[in-house]
């Protein structure tokens, strides 16, 4: 549904965007990663045939954003970073008039409205000013606004930012809800937000991609079983010995401990569960096993990782 | 027929926010206020001529002549509400652009399936729309003269005058639409345009009778020249067709800056 080929975009002499490439299919909802200022929003932006690219071309649902980009915006509803509201209209009116501008004909307007408004649980404030909504339901009009042409691509930039708690749950299923129907792009810099919402990642850091899979794979492919946390009372450096004696243990780092009990981080090579030898050897040694518990490489860890990672160290990415 | 009716759209929703907010109140206000304020200076001159010339043609006999009401009312009248338009246009134009840029709808506009130039238009039909609706007003005064006349005046100077101040003021509504296009800042944006549009005023002030063929040229470009002949009733297709100009002029640069804007963003 998406094809994106050796995309760049330059700003003057700055890169915001390096030669990025990847590709969405029909229902996939995919999450685009990575720290504020990577290039997301630019991305975003060129899909939309707001900006045009410097170099590389991006296909949606079949067109150019370049030649063809009339096509491109009938298929494609938008919510950037900020939602693109009249903050003197009413919700309704404001959407009456999306609706308008996105060429939904006359007959089927009012319907189009009344379900963006229903799915976007905006109904409760329809006739109230936008001015006066709170920053929940803004993002929810705005929201309404991208999916009131029922598009065949949904681009999100940043669909939570600013969402209390609870909002973000009901974005994410409703967002979640519309994966399927419609192909989404999303982008976030929240990690959770990715491994509950999105089927496949694309990590870009610098303008760059530097890493493309599923959340699952991500976690698994990186560090296998990753770290463990062990709480041990005892001496931290006898503790510390002992762990580092046992089979298939990388590395142990002390992580500090209080009332005679040390915290120890525990990295076992990949895909080897040591907690049993750990805890035999610990006990054996005399030593009072208070806590163990497997830490796995969060998402978080993963990003940390790749988007930090110095240059001349290979990306793991695809 | 779609990109009618996208312009539509957007007519209606720059309509709705002239009169959602007090731009359309305080422009109506200020343009009729100012309207009947020169139309009542206007008439009493008129009546205080005539009466002095009615008293002249008693004293030395005869009928005395009769002085026109378009050299005496329509006239000043107009030429001075040209001036009120001077003024009023910058804020009927200022936040056209600037406030979609401000508030990032803007980028709303530009990834719907409408073009930019249904954009422009849109948004100078609707401030020519208010300010045509400020002339009808206005003109409630003029209607008066018909309700109480003896004799009723002629109304072809009238409409020509109308329709000059209306083109005047479509010349500045597009320029000013283009000078929006350039700003995030309405206020910026009132200030360029008004600046702009009393360039295009001055332009007109290069014209007396000892000036070369260069001033010649230069204040064929003012504004104000074309009004002449319109206030005296004669529709000259050389004026009209130079405020034609003027205003497909400034939509062209407003569209050119639309589009350059994402070409450079």
């Amino acid at each position: 549904m998406i094809e994106v080929e050796g995309l760049t975009k330059r700003y003057g002499r700055a890169t915001a965007v390096d030669g990025i490439s990847f590709r969405v299919e029909k229902g996939e909802i995919l999450g685009f990663l990575g720290p504020n200022g990577a290039g997301k929003t630019t991305t975003m932006r060129i899909l939309t045939c707001y900006l045009p690219p410097t170099e590389g071309a991006a296909r949606v649902a079949g067109y150019d954003v370049f030649a063809q980009p009339m096509e491109v915006k009938r298929r494609v509803g938008y919510l950037p970073e900020t939602p693109p509201l009249y903050p003197d209209m009413e919700v309704a009116e404001y959407l009456d008039f999306c609706a308008r501008i996105k060429g939904v004909p006359g007959r089927e307007r009012r319907r189009r409205v009344a379900d963006a408004i229903e799915k976007c649980r905006v109904g409760d404030v329809r006739h109230k000013l936008i001015a006066k909504l709170s920053k929940g339901y803004r993002q929810r009009v705005g929201l309404a606004q991208a999916i009131l042409h029922n598009p065949d691509v949904l681009i999100l930039d940043e669909p939570t930012a600013g969402l209390d708690p609870k909002q973000i749950i009901e974005t994410r299923e409703l967002i979640r809800g519309l994966g399927g129907s419609h192909t989404v792009i999303l982008s976030t810099h929240i990690l959770p937000e990715v491994s509950m919402t999105c089927g496949r990642v694309v990590i870009i850091n610098k303008g760059r991609v530097v890493a493309e899979d599923t959340p699952d794979n991500l976690t698994r492919r990186l560090k296998g079983a990753g770290t463990t946390r062990i709480e041990v009372r005892g001496d931290e450096a006898t503790v510390l010995e002992a762990v580092r004696a046992v089979p298939g243990v990388i590395a142990a780092h002390a992580r500090g401990g209080h009332d005679g009990t040390a915290v120890v981080d525990v990295e076992a090579e990949a895909g080897r569960d040591v907690r049993a030898e750990l805890a035999w050897a610990i006990v054996t040694k005399g030593h009072g096993l208070v806590g163990l518990q497997q830490l796995g490489m969060s998402l978080e860890e993963i990003f940390l990782h790749l988007t930090t990672a110095d240059a001349e160290e290979p990306a793991p990415a695809a | 027929m779609t990109s009618l009716r996208n312009i539509a759209a957007i007519f209606g929703k720059e309509w709705r926010h002239y009169f959602g907010s007090p731009i359309a109140w305080v422009a109506l206000f200020v343009w009729t206020m100012l309207f009947g304020v020169f139309f009542y200076f206007s008439f009493s001159f008129f009546l205080e001529q005539s009466m002095r010339i009615a008293q002249q043609g008693m004293e030395y006999g005869g009928g005395g002549m009769k002085i026109s009401l378009n050299e005496y009312l329509i006239r000043p009248l107009f030429h001075n509400l040209a001036v009120v338009a001077l003024f009023v246009a910058p804020m009927l134009t200022m936040r056209l652009f600037a406030e979609e840029k401000r508030q990032g709808t803007i980028e709303l506009l530009a990834t719907s399936p409408i073009t930019d130039w249904q954009v422009v238009v849109g948004k100078f039909l609707a401030a020519s729309g208010l300010y045509s609706l400020m002339i009808l007003a206005g003109l409630v005064n003029v209607a008066l003269i018909w309700t109480y006349a003896t004799s009723t005046p002629e109304w072809k100077p009238v409409a020509t005058g109308a329709l000059g101040l209306f083109l005047l003021g479509a010349c500045f509504l597009a320029m000013g639409t283009f000078v929006s296009t350039l700003t995030k800042n309405q206020i910026v944006a009132g200030i360029l345009s008004f600046c702009l549009f009393l360039g295009m005023w001055t332009l007109g002030w290069a014209d007396d009778p000892t000036s070369g063929p260069v001033m010649k040229a230069v204040a064929y470009l003012g504004v104000t020249t074309h009004l002449e002949d319109l206030v005296k009733g004669v529709i000259d297709l050389k004026d009209v067709v130079f405020y034609l100009s003027v205003i497909t002029f400034g939509l062209f640069l407003a569209h050119q800056s639309v589009e350059s804007q994402r070409w450079r963003a």
